[in-house]
């Protein structure tokens, strides 16, 4: 039986676990088991409704000490569910909470695990999962040689999938252990949609000239619903805040379309950002290295190209 | 308060990334190695300062890693490190890594143990979580901020859209990223320090991978940017709509 890891934060399923669900469901049929689904603590979403992403069961530890996330206190149940489950693959997203976890729960399993893979396994002659390594700049097809596997996707390189279906809801019961952290304050910032979330990217660099320029990143953001992001030397000068950076030290991301306006491409830049889908590049150097690793690309001034793609990209959509 | 840094060793980020032996074996050819930029410059840059306010911390540094990794664990000395172990071991499974790590922590009695939220050449991200696992330790993954109050650890972590600060008792495992410190570069003095400094080599305990690495493979090359004219961003879009289908 192949069992997903549901993540939620504030009783809200991430749709990163929905890409999970379809994945494992794909799995499962592949290797002829059931698609079975843990989730851990309450949620407002409909349940039974998961059943359309291919989940057949879902096994609720429906506790709401578990509405905070632990990563101590979450392996352990997740561990005992598994092994009560008799889960033979573990299916989590690679997202914040599931690099905190998935290991840990595979440690306690004496199961193999493979982070952050891109596509289902080839279990024609074992089971051999392909993930990106050297930051994108390489695959690596890593056999699981234990009993028990584990697998963590990195999110958009499966999809989230529907179909016709409707899942069994079935409370599962375990003892909870002691909280091993204890949240003192949350800090989320409003209205912006989490990068690490985002299909949708619009990012920039030292080429916008200051902080002030701005608001023409912020307007193509905005028309596509995307999230806003920025180079290395935009968040060190303060122009932008630091959990906007990507790249090789900042955040990594995964989008299916990452447009880049005035940033040359740094290597460093290119490793958290070259797993997009699509990446379009906007810079008025044409000997700009980004161009290289671009699908599409605009060599023009940002502050005339931007405004015109925004109200493009507007009348498209109306 | 006894701290243990893990220190990695990984190839500089503007490296060749090429493979021998029928695709099976990372090209080490012509390599550069650096400090893993995480390890280095969050965790034991983070380690470094916390000493640096209290002196009764102590800094250990630990590698999984043949006689090869030396050069690095040295330069991670240099920065700051009070005494270092090697594990003589090479090996590309996480699973056998963090046993070898839990090994050494399990006998050092570490308040604290730090890592890099990921190593820069497999991004696995496993180490510290899996350290999690094998001690059955409390785990702050991806954290910003880290003080110290006695046994405790106040830690600012990401969260999706945003941050979360949470108390930790020690002792307590911690991956850290940007925002924890900030990059230094070792000066004549600590280089000097570092010759003499205790580095203990440690035979591995037996332990079974449980991975194992089939082959690898460089990605498809784009297959070359198209050009839009800037006065023609209709096109771009159509492109982005129709052929990309990105939005």
């Amino acid at each position: 039986m192949v069992l997903i890891y549901i993540d939620q934060a504030d009783q809200q399923i991430k749709k990163s676990s929905l890409e999970a669900i379809s994945y494992g469901a794909a799995l499962a049929k592949q290797l002829g088991v059931s698609a079975e689904g843990i989730l851990l603590g309450t949620v407002t979403d409909d349940l039974a409704g998961l059943g359309k992403y291919g989940l057949q069961k879902l096994h609720q530890v429906a506790d709401a000490n578990l509405n905070h996330f632990d990563a101590k206190v979450f392996t352990q149940v997740l561990t005992e569910a598994a092994k009560a489950a008799n889960a033979s693959v573990l299916v989590f997203a690679h997202n914040l909470n599931g690099k905190a976890i998935a290991p840990a729960v595979a440690v306690k399993l004496h199961a193999g695990i493979v982070t952050g893979a891109n596509s289902l396994p080839d279990t024609s002659n074992g089971f051999t999962v392909t993930k990106t390594v050297f930051s994108g700049k390489a695959f690596a097809q890593i056999n699981i040689d234990t009993p028990v596997k584990v697998i963590s996707i990195n999110q958009n390189c499966f999809g989230v999938h529907t179909q016709e279906g409707s899942c069994a809801v079935e409370a599962l019961s375990i003892t909870i252990p002691a909280a091993s952290i204890k949240v003192t304050a949350t800090h989320k910032v409003e209205g912006e949609i989490p990068l690490t979330e985002a299909n949708l990217v619009v990012s920039g660099g030292r080429g916008l000239k200051g902080p002030e320029n701005w608001g023409i990143i912020e307007d193509l953001a905005k028309v596509l619903g995307a999230a806003t992001a920025c180079s290395r030397p935009v968040s060190d000068s303060d122009w932008r805040p630091h959990h906007e950076h990507v790249g090789q030290t900042g955040v990594q991301v995964a989008p299916n379309l990452y447009i880049a306006v005035g940033i040359s491409g740094a290597i460093q830049h290119l490793a958290g950002v070259n797993r997009s889908k699509t990446i379009v590049v906007i810079n008025k150097d044409p000997e700009a290295p980004f161009f290289k690793a671009a699908d599409y690309g605009i060599v023009g001034d940002a502050f005339e190209v931007l405004p015109a793609l925004t109200a493009a990209i507007q009348k498209s959509k109306a | 308060m006894k701290l243990l840094v893990c220190i990695s060793k990984t190839p500089d980020t503007t490296s060749k990334i090429a493979f021998t032996e029928g695709n099976t074996k990372f090209d080490e050819n012509g390599v550069q190695w650096i400090i893993n930029p995480y390890d280095e410059w969050y965790a034991l840059v983070r380690a470094i300062e916390m000493k640096e306010q209290d002196p009764a911390v102590t800094i250990h540094l630990v590698t999984v890693g043949e006689a090869d990794a030396e050069p690095i664990i040295r330069k991670a000395l240099a920065l700051g490190g009070d005494e270092a172990i090697r594990i003589n071991i090479q090996s590309n499974d996480s699973f056998v890594v963090a046993s070898q790590i839990a090994a050494i922590a399990k006998e050092g009695a570490y308040d604290l143990i730090l890592t890099g939220k990921e190593t820069i050449d497999y991004n696995s991200a496993c180490i510290g979580s899996m350290l999690s696992g094998l001690l059955d330790l409390p785990y702050v993954s991806l954290a910003n901020q880290m003080t110290l109050n006695g046994n405790t650890a106040s830690v600012k972590r990401e969260i999706e859209g945003g941050e979360e600060t949470c108390e930790v008792t020690l002792p307590a495992i911690v991956s850290c990223q940007k925002g924890m410190a900030e990059q230094r570069i070792p000066n004549m003095r600590g280089i000097m320090a570092a010759r003499t400094k205790p580095l203990k080599v440690v035979e591995p305990i037996a332990v079974q991978a449980t991975t194992s690495i089939k082959n690898y493979d460089l990605p498809p090359a784009k297959s070359g940017v198209k050009l839009v004219a800037a006065d023609n961003v209709e096109e771009l879009v159509r492109l982005l709509k129709e052929e990309a289908k990105a939005f």
